[in-house]
């Protein structure tokens, strides 16, 4: 029997490549999770002298979608936000990443803004708190601002229903 | 207009590679010789046309048209026109086409360079070839078309990866494509013995050459690769164990088990099934390692852009190909019969010992490569392996490869004397033991890995000249000696340069992580570094500081050196470019970090000293050389046509 033994060891790995590839291996466990979402004043993009922190949505839940003009999937996943903030009520946050060629407003003001805030973190430095690891992520707040889950790569409108969907079910949003 | 006739030229290659595919194989098993002749025309048309699409790609690169979706996601007008060529391939899409080019560039020449071999065998061997092209041009075409158009055409492209505009990079991924691509020839050889049921040492003769030379621009490929992190990753290290680099290693690992296994299959006709199986995994290999840089399964510096799609069908393919050849193996495997018989201790047994011992390093190479994902789908949770496991692992299953590789070559076929063998080399184990143990006392006091790194690389020096001076003792002249000897003892001597060249580098250099302000000077290995500030420098499509560092010795002015910091203007990114001041005993390699003040004129500065660490690169060469050498011997070509005469009987009768 041991002529097979090349084609078994071989299938076994097949078997895990198979369930590698519905994994995510960027998708880093975040220690945030459970914990109250780090706190920050942000001036929003396109007014400057309004601002944005995550007290002020306090008794909401809500989502904290980290993005930025130069990420190529989160142009892809934008489409996808556009749909869910016309036919769902929880309020998505922008917060702007690194935008150092300053082209959020432009972009959002010609493609459509799906976010009801955007905060401008130009030095990136409200992502360090966060832990981004790479645009884009997206983090869901609950009532009391605790973090309850979070979602690296964009948002397919599968992962919204899958992932999403039910968590929010769970918070009663 | 340009790209749709690559993407035609492609589909015309699809159906071209069917043919080569079909009809040959068909044609061997009923013993069809018009069905088997179809095999040559249809390779060969098959890589004109991929080349055809190749050109096509590479001039939709070279005129700048952002139309090409392609082009506009890896290339830009400012990128300098070298790069713009080598972007062409350093896209997902564009480096499978690459991958098919040289798939196709291979089975010409072994449809060339086989008018030698019975002609059901080259229809098979190119049969087999043929199905590998067709898996990878329906994989192109159906899931990562180059040719796609982006509509309305994109003003400007987003840049080639900073990473990637490096003269190293211009030759990496070719040289590298043909060392894997290469043991298609290996493997399809295999296949076509599997499928004829004619597993006699004339299969392992034919692919001998062909297996050497993939070998060597594998070896070559990974050198580059490795060249090229040391000089622009700006970290100054050369081997990471990243997944690509393990995806490029590990068929390296297989390929250099099978060059010797079938030596001994070709002289000894011992080993036959073990032979076979090791020409399926080099190859398995190769396509593993596609499968795992393209797939996102592992999460890789080199990540290619990942598409859950683009891995289903890899994997199918896989399956198809690897399960299919390795359900062959285990169905023929009893047809096998092993002959030639050999004592414990002769070459056959000292090279199997080599085979066993660098399958294990392998083994051990997959496991770590693989873990995170096996704990990850076992639901175990998220880890990753480091260089720590690698190099505690692989270094000690490798040492006996090492130790084997002295004694190897000086042993007789069929059975030797151990006692006479430990006469011939007692002083070379004496020499080898004493220098790895008085050497270090010498450099920096008693180290255990630098004892045993330059006792395996004078153990290997030595027993390479004992090997010349046998082969001349015994009545041969230094020009008489084939080209094969001549190349198995280059690669092993490069082996041992390349060991001495990592045994110094890993346990002797010196680095330093300094803040420096203009003018300060800071000490490393008896040289003195001197900042002389930044200045801006405009380069074709970055804004680069540009940093001066003198560096002096002893208070005499050496020379001057010009780190880097680089931004490049598509993406944004920022690039470290190190500086290099090389020489044959040693590097001195400065690379800028980060400005520690708003008007830069503060700088964290990495300096290093890297003493022959050039010799890696030597000993690699010296390797690629040897592989060369070795497969144009000119035995080859007499037994090629020794094999054409008894096949052209066999077939008479």
């Amino acid at each position: 029997m041991k002529r097979w033994l090349p084609l078994v060891v071989f299938l076994v790995l097949v078997g895990f490549f198979a369930k590698g590839l519905f994994l995510n291996p960027r998708e880093v466990p975040s220690p945030f999770i459970g914990k109250a979402a780090p706190a920050f004043t942000l001036p929003l993009v396109g007014n400057a002298n309004a601002s944005f922190s995550p007290a002020d949505m306090k008794g909401k839940v809500w989502v904290l979608n980290v993005w930025a003009p130069w990420c190529v999937s989160c142009r892809q996943e934008h489409g996808v936000l556009m749909m869910l903030s016309s036919s769902q009520s929880v309020p998505i946050v922008g917060l702007n990443w690194k935008d150092k060629q300053r082209e959020a407003e432009q972009l959002l003001a010609q493609h459509g803004s799906p976010y009801a805030a955007v905060p401008d973190d130009l030095t990136g430095k409200v992502g360090i708190d966060y832990g981004v690891t790479g645009t884009p992520e997206t983090y869901l707040i609950d009532q009391a601002g605790i973090v309850r889950m979070k979602h690296v790569g964009p948002i397919s409108p599968d992962v919204w229903k899958e992932k999403f969907e039910p968590k929010l079910k769970e918070l009663g949003a | 207009m340009i790209p749709e006739l690559g993407h035609f030229s492609l589909i015309v290659a699809l159906l071209l590679a069917l043919t080569q595919a079909i009809l040959p194989l068909i044609g061997a098993q009923r013993g069809n010789l018009t069905l088997m002749a179809v095999a040559r025309p249809a390779a060969q048309g098959q890589f004109v046309f991929v080349t055809i699409a190749f050109a096509c790609l590479a001039y939709s690169f070279l005129t700048n048209d952002f139309s090409v979706e392609n082009v506009a996601s890896n290339s830009f007008s400012q990128l300098p026109e070298i790069y713009r060529l080598t972007a062409t391939w350093g896209s997902h899409e564009g480096s499978l086409l690459l991958w098919v080019v040289i798939l196709g560039f291979w089975t010409t020449a072994v449809s060339v360079f086989s008018r030698h071999l019975p002609d059901d065998m080259v229809a098979r061997v190119l049969g087999v070839m043929g199905l590998i092209s067709v898996g990878f041009i329906a994989f192109l075409l159906t899931t990562s078309n180059p040719f796609d158009r982006l509509l309305p055409a994109a003003m400007d492209g987003r840049d080639m990866n900073p990473l990637l505009q490096d003269w190293g990079m211009i030759i990496h991924p070719p040289m590298l494509y043909m060392g894997y691509v290469g043991f298609a020839v290996a493997f399809a050889f295999a296949i076509a013995a599997l499928l004829s049921g004619r597993l006699d040492a004339a299969w392992a003769r034919w692919s001998r050459p062909w297996t050497t030379v993939a070998w060597a621009f594998l070896t070559f490929g990974i050198m580059l690769g490795s060249w090229w992190a040391y000089r622009e990753l700006g970290w100054g290290g050369w081997w990471f164990w990243d997944p690509t680099e393990n995806a490029s290693f590990m068929p390296w690992l297989a390929g250099t088990a099978l060059i010797h296994s079938l030596a001994v299959t070709e002289k000894r006709g011992a080993f036959k099934a073990w032979t076979v199986l090791l020409a399926l995994v080099a190859f398995s290999l190769s396509l593993l390692g596609t499968f795992l840089v393209r797939s996102g399964v592992l999460s890789s510096v080199h990540a290619f852009a990942t598409d859950p799609a683009r891995g289903a069908f890899i994997l199918g393919f896989l399956v198809i190909v690897i399960g299919g050849s390795l359900a062959l193996y285990a169905w023929r495997a009893p047809k096998m019969l092993s002959g030639g018989s050999f004592t414990w201790f002769s070459r056959e047994a000292l090279l199997l010992g080599n085979n066993v011992v660098l399958l294990a390093a392998l083994g051990s190479v997959l496991l770590g490569t693989l873990y995170p994902l096996l704990i990850d789908a076992l639901g175990m949770g998220k880890i990753s392996v480091g260089p720590p496991y690698f190099n505690a692992v692989f270094v000690p299953l490798m040492a006996p490869a090492l130790f084997l590789m002295g004694i190897g070559p000086l042993a007789r076929w069929k059975g030797d004397s151990l006692p006479g063998m430990v006469v011939r080399l007692k002083w070379a184990l004496v020499i080898s033991v004493a220098t790895g143990i008085l050497l270090p006392l010498t450099l920096n006091g008693f180290n255990p890995w630098a004892t045993f790194g330059f006792a395996i690389s004078v153990w290997i020096l030595l027993t390479v000249l004992i090997g010349f001076r046998e082969r001349l003792k015994h009545g041969g002249r230094m020009g008489t000696l084939p080209r094969a000897f001549w190349g198995m003892q280059l690669a092993h001597l490069g082996m041992a340069v390349g060991v001495a060249g990592i045994t110094l580098v890993a346990n002797y250099q010196e680095e330093r992580d300094v803040r420096m302000n203009v003018g300060d000077h800071t000490e490393l290995a008896g040289y003195t570094f001197t900042f002389l500030g930044t200045t801006e420098h405009k380069g074709p499509n970055y804004r680069a500081a540009r940093g001066t560092v003198e560096v002096s010795k002893n208070g005499k002015k050496l020379f001057v050196m010009h780190p880097e910091k680089r931004i490049y203007n598509a993406s944004g990114m920022p690039m470290t470019e190190a500086a290099i001041d090389p020489d044959f005993f040693r590097d001195v390699y400065v690379a800028l970090g980060e400005p520690l003040d708003e008007e830069a004129r503060s700088w964290a500065v990495r300096v290093f000293h890297k003493p022959f660490i050039n010799w890696l690169w030597f000993g690699a060469v010296m390797m690629v050389v040897g592989g060369f050498l070795a497969a144009s011997d000119r035995r080859y070509r007499i037994a090629v046509k020794a094999a054409a005469r008894s096949g052209a009987v066999a077939q008479g009768v």
